[in-house]
């Protein structure tokens, strides 16, 4: 295995609260290799949003350590790039100005006229040809989350931050959406991280998945996924994927408290 | 613009006259008690050169209050929009400023400064309208969704940076629809000076003039000329609008 590029080393922290402080991450780890793609899952609560935070430079741990490329990040990098489950496009932009955003913070070294094919390129790749112009009321959800994944990579980010970004969708258009991410990581060399609820979203995306324990989180289990390359839905129905859907269903009940014993005795 | 556009308000206007004029006419109303529309024209006429330098006089105070209004609403509602512990100090103070009838604050404000009757009308028309604008911007920049900041944040940008870009254009839309409501309240400010602490200037005298000499078409005509002038500062304001934040107006579809 390379070097990682994301390495995360026994982090904790915790919020202060009213009620005194509210730990939620405790011993967490996760290595990721440049060109990975992880994804992490959990309980509902478990401080996963909080470690997109932690990998963005938004946050500092209260304990442990976060790596980037080789450097420890104590702040925002530009290296980096996130989308959310809200799409949070800016309603009085076009969908290109939108996607352009990061160009106008990040330094450049592309022209106007580069910044702008660069744009369009990605906006093509993930099917919006044609509606560079519209303004983001005029798109539909899966859309404009198209658009907010062109935003988060236009300035060719070493780390994609991905936070549940297919969680409000139609389970057709996150089907879609999978697959739109196997055309852009064809394409574009990044690492990302995935935060999700769905495990087969996870399976199908992901090369290692992370399962987190309940809050504070540590990490509780890992898998390899063995899938390489582009896949198509077909594998998700693959003895192989149930397996490991099986095995990670369990491992949630772990981490949500609910052995399989006690279920099994209901 | 379309027929529908100019010509259903300027219908509804004429068959509000008209239905005004009936009303009196059926009713035999002296115009002591009530003036006919058919009485407004001659009055306006009769007082022409008045109107108009009356009417400037009221006009330009009212805007300079309400740009007066503009430039601390908005400051007040950045820090208060930004700031919890600002929030929570100003909130309370400027709620129970605002309840106080401006009506009891002209007197003060016309001793305090007496004979500064320019600087006091712009005071008054500030002070009664700039409350509606600081709530406006400022729930409108602390309910921003913490995912805006963070797509800026996380590459670096500034707290400056993360306004300018996002944080004001998103506020525009709740910014203009406080401004329609300051626009008017800036106008009652004008006159309310202009009544009650009279200085022979403004609409608001002229109105008191026809009081005093019981010319109550005069009364009239003031009132309809003051609707008028509202009407004007309104609709510009629509246009500010449509022009900065036109894209908050969805098509309908």
């Amino acid at each position: 295995m390379t070097e990682a590029l994301i390495d995360i080393k026994g982090v904790k922290h915790a919020y202060q609260t009213q009620a005194g402080p509210l730990p939620v991450l405790d011993g967490l780890d996760l290595s990721v290799p440049e060109g990975g793609f992880a994804a992490v899952v959990g309980p509902s609560g478990c401080g996963k949003s909080t470690l997109t935070r932690l990998i963005a430079g938004l946050m500092t741990p209260d304990a442990g350590e976060v790596w980037l490329h080789g450097q420890q990040v104590r702040g925002p990098k530009s290296t980096v790039g996130m989308a959310f489950q809200n799409p949070v496009l800016l309603e009085w932009r076009s969908i290109l100005k939108n996607v352009m955003l990061p160009l106008e913070i990040v330094p450049t070294r592309l022209s106007r006229r580069q910044q702008e094919d660069r744009a369009r390129k990605l906006l093509a790749l993930v099917g919006l040809e044609g509606f560079e112009d519209k303004r983001p009321s005029e798109l539909s959800g899966g859309m404009r989350q198209r658009a907010s994944l062109c935003r988060a990579l236009v300035h060719q980010p070493e780390v994609l931050i991905l936070d549940e970004p297919f969680g409000a969708l139609d389970a057709f258009t996150r089907e879609d959406l999978w697959q739109t991410m196997h055309r852009l990581k064809a394409e574009e060399p990044f690492t990302a991280v995935l935060i999700t609820h769905d495990l087969r979203e996870s399976i199908f995306l992901a090369d290692e998945i992370v399962v987190l324990s309940g809050r504070p989180a540590h990490t509780q289990y890992v898998m390899d996924v063995h899938l390489k390359g582009p896949r198509d839905l077909e594998h998700l129905y693959t003895r192989e994927s149930a397996d490991a859907l099986n095995i990670l269903r369990h491992q949630i009940q772990i981490a949500q408290g609910r052995a399989p014993e006690t279920e099994a005795a209901e | 613009m379309t027929w529908q556009k100019v010509g259903v308000p300027i219908l509804a206007m004429a068959i509000f006259l008209a239905l005004w004029e009936l009303l009196v006419w059926a009713n035999g109303w002296p115009n002591y008690k009530m003036a006919s529309p058919s009485d407004l024209w001659p009055a306006f006429w009769k007082f022409r050169e008045l109107f108009f330098v009356m009417g400037w006089d009221t006009l330009w105070r009212t805007v300079v209050g309400l740009m007066l209004a503009v430039v601390v609403g908005v400051g007040l509602g950045m820090v208060m929009g930004f700031s919890r512990v600002m929030r929570d100090a100003l909130y309370p103070l400027l709620v129970g400023f605002n309840a106080i009838p401006k009506a009891t604050v002209v007197p003060i404000v016309a001793l305090m400064f007496v004979g500064q009757h320019d600087f006091n009308t712009i005071l008054i028309a500030f002070m009664i309208s700039f409350f509606p604008i600081a709530v406006s911007v400022s729930i409108g920049l602390s309910t921003l969704e913490p995912e805006y900041r963070d797509i800026l944040r996380s590459l670096g940008a500034s707290q400056i940076t993360v306004f300018w870009k996002i944080a004001l254009p998103k506020t525009l839309p709740e910014f203009f629809g406080a401004l329609k409501v300051a626009v008017t309240l800036a106008f009652i400010g004008t006159n309310l000076m202009e009544i009650v602490s009279p200085h022979g200037r403004g609409l608001g005298a002229l109105f008191d003039s026809g009081k005093t000499n019981s010319d109550y078409p005069l009364m009239f005509a003031v009132l309809i000329a003051l609707a008028f002038l509202g009407i004007v500062l309104y609709y510009i304001v629509v246009a500010l609008e449509k022009t900065f934040a036109g894209w908050a107006e969805r098509s309908p579809t």
